[in-house]
């Protein structure tokens, strides 16, 4: 595959990982700080390129049901926000998840509650991974780190979204959608035929042959008996993300005293913090998570025997840190430290929060 | 003694069309819902569109739509029917993508997912069943119940103090640019059938022609909800309803028709 060397906003780095992985629909409404998303794509205008669409909905409830409509005719498509925007989509998400449908939703995160700030912030945890909306499902949620991952999530979103048939969050931030960075790309690939579609999206409502009984999707079914074991079929689905999907990066791990927990920008401020403790004779480790759900637990549970303490950092009043806790059983100490509301906590505050919430206790 | 000729080929008169299931309807009788959903599927077997309709079920007594119809469907969250729509059909310009949604879907919760995919001209039919009431849910209070009418949040009757005037969302709807086709039927009588069912193809004939978005409604009865016989709620839907919302085109190729 070519590769081409860019420099790009996050944000922009989404919209043209849009089009060169062959999307089909975007559908979207602006929010800070994620506008660029759609600025991007109605500026390249991909419908005279790949035929993709890009719509602008009259709110993020009526985009996420756009994309709801066209993962439901089997097409790919997706869609962006922010936080507030995000909240409104959470219909939308609980019902793409109980129909069992592939689309991509990016959360480019800014302060809360409510209308909040349009800072970054990774208070959105809890709502990414523990549902948002009502009913027992699981959003799929990747946690890109810089913007080449921001870029290279969208083709691997697709890739889980239709293996899956379960909706994709990219959970970035304020801080990643925003920063220029240089990005390679790759070749264009192309959207798909009717017939690549029918054998990718068998299931899909893309209009009934006549040799075929007619298509449903819906996320309804009456008989508790049956919607039992849908949801038994989802939770299935769950833990086979779970025994297949984990992915992370550990850096520094293996011989490490102390580990911090982080993911997206709070991951890279974290490795400054982990060379600033070196400098200081600390040996500490990073397990940086890529996938939010599933949740690493078993890398967490393993680590927790080995080290003498974790910090969860995130941009959050203590979200992450649940899980972490969780996993790790309270083997080792495990605290939280995050600077929030909007603010980036600096690696000097983590290192800080490091040493006097573990090392030092 | 049953007469075995009538059952023969050669004197078929009437057949219900494929695009219908065998599924039992559970629509109450004298229902309007039942007749809509035939002479929709009706115009599409007419129209040799089956392969290329996609139909997108609401909230409401018609949630199971997609159970009758013998067509690609999705069933979408309360008053998003136009949203999907929307993306469906701007991802397959070539297919049939139509709504059909009750009052409450969408011209309450749905209000501005109608409107602004009426106003986007998106090319689409909207079938809009009005029969002033949440049917599924027991007969509450619906934005086109009218002034005076009891419902089970409305039991004293409605009063425009305190919750306004019934909505004529139909109107509103004809005056934007984007609606090309803009209709209110019923299905009450043979004659109305008749009407009613051709409109429908008017506004699937549109939407081949790519002409944008046809809507129409069709004023229907819920005599369960309004607690009368069947034959008693269709006199007092003539006498009430009409009154309020009167049948006849209101736009027809994107001009209003002058009263």
């Amino acid at each position: 595959m070519a590769k081409e060397l860019k420099l790009m906003k996050g944000n922009e780095a989404i919209a043209e990982a849009a089009i060169r992985s062959g999307c089909d629909g975007y559908f979207g409404y602006p929010i800070t700080p994620q506008s660029e998303v759609m600025e991007y794509l109605m500026a390249e205008k991909p419908w005279e390129k790949t035929g993709m669409v890009v719509l602008q909905a009259e709110s993020e409830t009526s985009s996420i049901n756009m994309v709801y409509g066209g993962a439901g005719v089997g097409k790919k498509v997706m869609t962006s926000s922010s936080s507030p925007g995000i909240s409104l989509m959470q219909e939308g998400l609980t019902y793409l998840a109980g129909a069992e449908l592939p689309a991509i939703v990016v959360n480019v995160v800014r302060g809360g509650p409510g209308l909040g700030t349009i800072q970054p912030s990774q208070a959105d945890y809890f709502q990414a991974t523990k549902g948002g909306g009502h009913g027992d499902y699981q959003l799929f949620v990747l946690a890109p780190a810089t913007v080449q991952e921001m870029y290279d999530f969208v083709f691997l979103g697709w890739e889980i979204a239709f293996k899956y048939r379960n909706p994709v969050m990219i959970l970035s931030d304020g801080a990643i959608g925003q920063v220029m960075e240089k990005l390679y790309v790759g070749d264009y690939v192309p959207r798909w035929t009717d017939e690549e579609l029918k054998k990718n999206a068998p299931w899909a409502s893309f209009g009934k042959p006549a040799n075929r009984e007619h298509h449903i999707i819906t996320s309804l079914e009456l008989d508790s008996a049956k919607q039992e074991q849908h949801n038994h079929k989802l939770q299935a689905k769950y833990r086979e993300m779970e025994e297949k999907e984990v992915r992370f990066e550990a850096i520094n791990c293996d011989d490490a005293d102390y580990i911090f927990v982080a993911y997206g920008s709070s991951a890279r401020i974290a490795e400054k913090a982990m060379q600033l403790g070196k400098e200081k004779g600390y040996k500490i480790g990073i397990l940086r998570l890529i996938t939010l759900f599933p949740f690493p637990k078993k890398k967490i549970a393993e680590l927790s025997t080995k080290v003498k303490g974790m910090l969860a950092v995130e941009m959050s009043a203590g979200q992450m840190v649940e899980d972490v806790r969780l996993a790790a059983q309270f083997r080792c100490p495990i605290e939280h430290f995050g600077r929030y509301g909007g603010i980036i906590h600096t690696p000097q505050e983590v290192l800080e929060a490091l040493e006097e919430k573990i090392i030092k206790r | 003694m049953f007469n075995q000729d009538i059952v023969k080929p050669e004197n078929l008169v009437y057949k219900k069309t494929d695009v219908l299931t065998n599924n039992v309807m559970h629509y109450c009788p004298g229902c309007g819902h039942g007749t809509t959903h035939r002479i929709i599927a009706e115009v599409i077997e007419e129209m040799g569109i089956q392969d290329k309709a996609i139909c997108v079920a609401p909230v409401g007594c018609s949630v199971l739509a997609y159970n009758y119809f013998s067509v690609d469907s999705l069933g979408a969250a309360h008053g998003r029917a136009p949203a999907l729509a929307t993306a469906i059909q701007r991802l397959n310009p070539d297919h049939h993508t139509f709504t059909y949604q009750g009052d409450g879907d969408l011209a309450a919760i749905g209000t501005a997912e109608t409107i602004h995919a009426c106003n986007r001209g998106e090319n689409i039919v909207i079938i809009f069943i009005n029969n002033g009431i949440y049917g599924m849910t027991g007969g509450q209070m619906a934005p086109t119940t009218l002034i005076g009418m009891q419902t089970a949040t409305s039991p004293y009757g409605r009063t425009v103090e305190l919750n306004g005037y019934p909505l004529q969302i139909t109107e509103l709807l004809s005056q934007l640019p984007g609606t090309y086709f803009v209709t209110r039927q019923s299905v009450h009588t043979a004659a109305a059938v008749r009407k009613t069912k051709k409109a429908i193809r008017q506004a699937f004939e549109n939407q081949k022609g790519k002409k944008g978005t046809s809507f129409v409604e069709v004023v229907s009865n819920c005599n369960s909800g309004w607690k009368m016989t069947a034959p008693k709620a269709n006199e007092w839907m003539v006498e009430n309803m009409f009154a309020k919302y009167p049948i006849g085109d209101i736009k027809v190729d994107g001009e209003l028709v002058q009263k």
